[in-house]
């Protein structure tokens, strides 16, 4: 099956959760085969204060590379690099990333070190959706670093059927 | 598709001027310029591109042992960068035994069943997209060059009434989108001349490797018309078609494409 | 075992930093893509990837369903002394792949 099918079912799903509210919930039955895969920013939220916990997030030094349109979300080529000397003293010590309308906002967390030499990881990532995409470096002084990226994502025509 | 591309579709097809006919030579794009800059990139770099890793498998499957006669390609073949260089840009070729042009994929398992004497590998598996991919990949860079061969008129003429003649509930000929509207865009995306430069090639849409005939299917299902099964000759004269219309045009297996 | 690709310079001055580009086949079934009933296919994703040079972990990485098809990681090292960079894949239902490459630094 299709992402296409995927998002026409989470349309579907949100289409007659919004009616069962609307008509009182009451004796209608909603057939809910599969849970709504759709995040919320809240749930990005909660999965950056995993993370973060409760220091602040400041925003800066961390930059992300993505196209800003992309013809098809299944992969999408995503660098985030962030400043830093990457000494024993003074280096990212992990890098977290985040999109917000994805069913689960996690997309990769990966650890760096002195080691590194260069605080710049490159991979392709799956967005379900138009969204942001949130990049969140952990530096070895405790501070969080955070930059973000808005992306709009189209599809192909001529997609597979059944 | 989308209601609502159907209805600009149909729009841009009414409103077009008489139809412009094949595409002139010299205007022929493949794909790839069609595509955003990073998937180009991504087909670029062979340690990027996801299509090398089945290229990896086919030249582990070209050195291995199959069937009763115990056989590999190489005891036949040898070095595929020196037998292979250049087959994959003049298929589909005629098959005598076969009275009629076969593509790549046939050949491949012609070879498997009667010389290695072992079970042809089903269309679209991975094997067989593997080997496929390792023997195209031999002719990146080279130009297409369809035999001119008088047995395979007939197949080419029947490919060009496929490509040309309007099917499926939308009344669409292939001809209508790849060559009167190229480069308009169709829901969101641009259309491309729909030339066979790469394949197999990894489609982000499959997030696979897959064949032109999965290709072809994806077309006649987005004009809501009948698919043949995978390995109907239909594909075969129509890929035989593709590859005259491209003559000249290189390689590109394995391609990316979205 | 998966099939890998690894492009890591041979040869690096000491002290030079080097890029590592992996890319590794696996499918990447996310857990929310619905099959031809509805129901969803099961979750079957790499989770984990780590990277050592001369046993050494230098670069370690935790994959999620985001994590597009045939997963491709690159990052960065500092080229310190001649030796193996290895490197391995781990992941739901028992997955692992493991390759290497040599690398000389003068």
């Amino acid at each position: 099956m299709t992402r296409d099918d995927d998002m026409l079912q989470a349309t579907r799903r949100r289409f007659l959760l919004e009616t069962a509210a609307l008509a009182g919930a009451v004796g209608i039955a909603v057939p809910l085969g599969v849970k709504p895969a759709s995040a919320t920013p809240a749930s990005m939220r909660a999965a950056i204060r995993k993370v973060v916990g409760e220091a602040p997030l400041n925003k800066g030094k961390v930059k992300i590379d993505v196209p800003p349109l992309i013809e098809n979300g299944n992969a999408v080529p995503l660098t985030v690099s962030c400043e830093s000397p990457m000494t024993a003293d003074d280096h990212v010590k992990a890098i977290h990333v985040f999109a917000e309308k994805n069913p689960q906002p996690n997309v990769v967390s990966v650890q760096l070190g002195p080691r590194s030499g260069r605080a710049t990881v490159s991979t392709r990532i799956r967005l379900a959706d138009s969204q942001k995409v949130i990049a969140i470096a952990q530096m070895r002084d405790g501070s969080f670093w955070s930059g973000e990226a808005e992306v709009v994502v189209t599809l192909a025509a001529c997609l597979e059927g059944v | 598709m989308r209601p609502a591309a159907a209805v600009v579709l149909a729009t841009a097809v009414l409103g077009a001027t008489a139809t412009a006919g094949e595409i002139p030579l010299a205007d022929r794009k493949s794909g790839y310029e069609f595509m955003a800059r990073d998937t180009r990139a991504m087909q670029d770099d062979d340690t990027a591109n996801p299509g090398m890793l089945w290229v990896l498998d086919g030249e582990a499957l070209w050195k291995r042992t199959e069937g009763s006669a115990g056989k590999s390609c190489v005891d036949c073949h040898g070095d595929a960068r020196v037998s292979m260089k250049g087959v994959a840009a003049r298929y589909p070729a005629f098959n005598a035994a076969r009275g009629r042009p076969v593509d790549l994929e046939e050949r491949i398992n012609i070879c498997r069943t009667q010389q290695q004497q072992s079970t042809p590998l089903p269309f679209e598996s991975k094997e067989l997209l593997a080997l496929a991919a390792y023997v195209g990949q031999q002719s990146r860079g080279m130009p297409i060059e369809i035999a001119d061969d008088e047995r395979t008129k007939p197949f080419l003429q029947a490919g060009h009434e496929l490509f040309t003649q309007r099917q499926g509930q939308l009344n669409l000929s292939c001809a209508q989108c790849h060559d009167d509207n190229w480069g308009q865009k169709l829901a969101g995306a641009a259309i491309p001349q729909g030339h066979p430069t790469g394949y197999p090639l990894y489609r982000l849409e499959w997030q696979t490797l897959g064949s032109l005939q999965r290709r072809l299917r994806n077309c006649l299902f987005g004009m809501r018309a009948i698919s043949y099964p995978l390995g109907a000759p239909e594909y075969v004269d129509l890929e035989l078609y593709l590859m005259w219309r491209a003559r000249g045009m290189p390689v590109e297996t394995p391609a990316v494409r979205p | 075992m998966a099939r890998a690709l690894i492009n890591a310079p041979a040869q690096a001055k000491r002290g030079e930093i080097i890029e590592i580009k992996t890319l590794i086949s696996h499918n990447m079934e996310t857990g929310f893509r619905p099959d031809n009933t509805g129901k969803p296919v099961p979750r079957d994703i790499i989770t984990d990837f780590i990277c050592k040079y001369n046993g050494q972990e230098i670069f370690r990485a935790e994959l999620f369903p985001a994590i597009a098809a045939n997963p491709f990681l690159t990052f960065f090292t500092v080229a310190t002394e001649s030796g193996t960079l290895s490197f391995e894949w781990t992941g739901d239902n028992g997955f692992t792949a493991t390759e290497s490459v040599n690398i000389t630094v003068e």
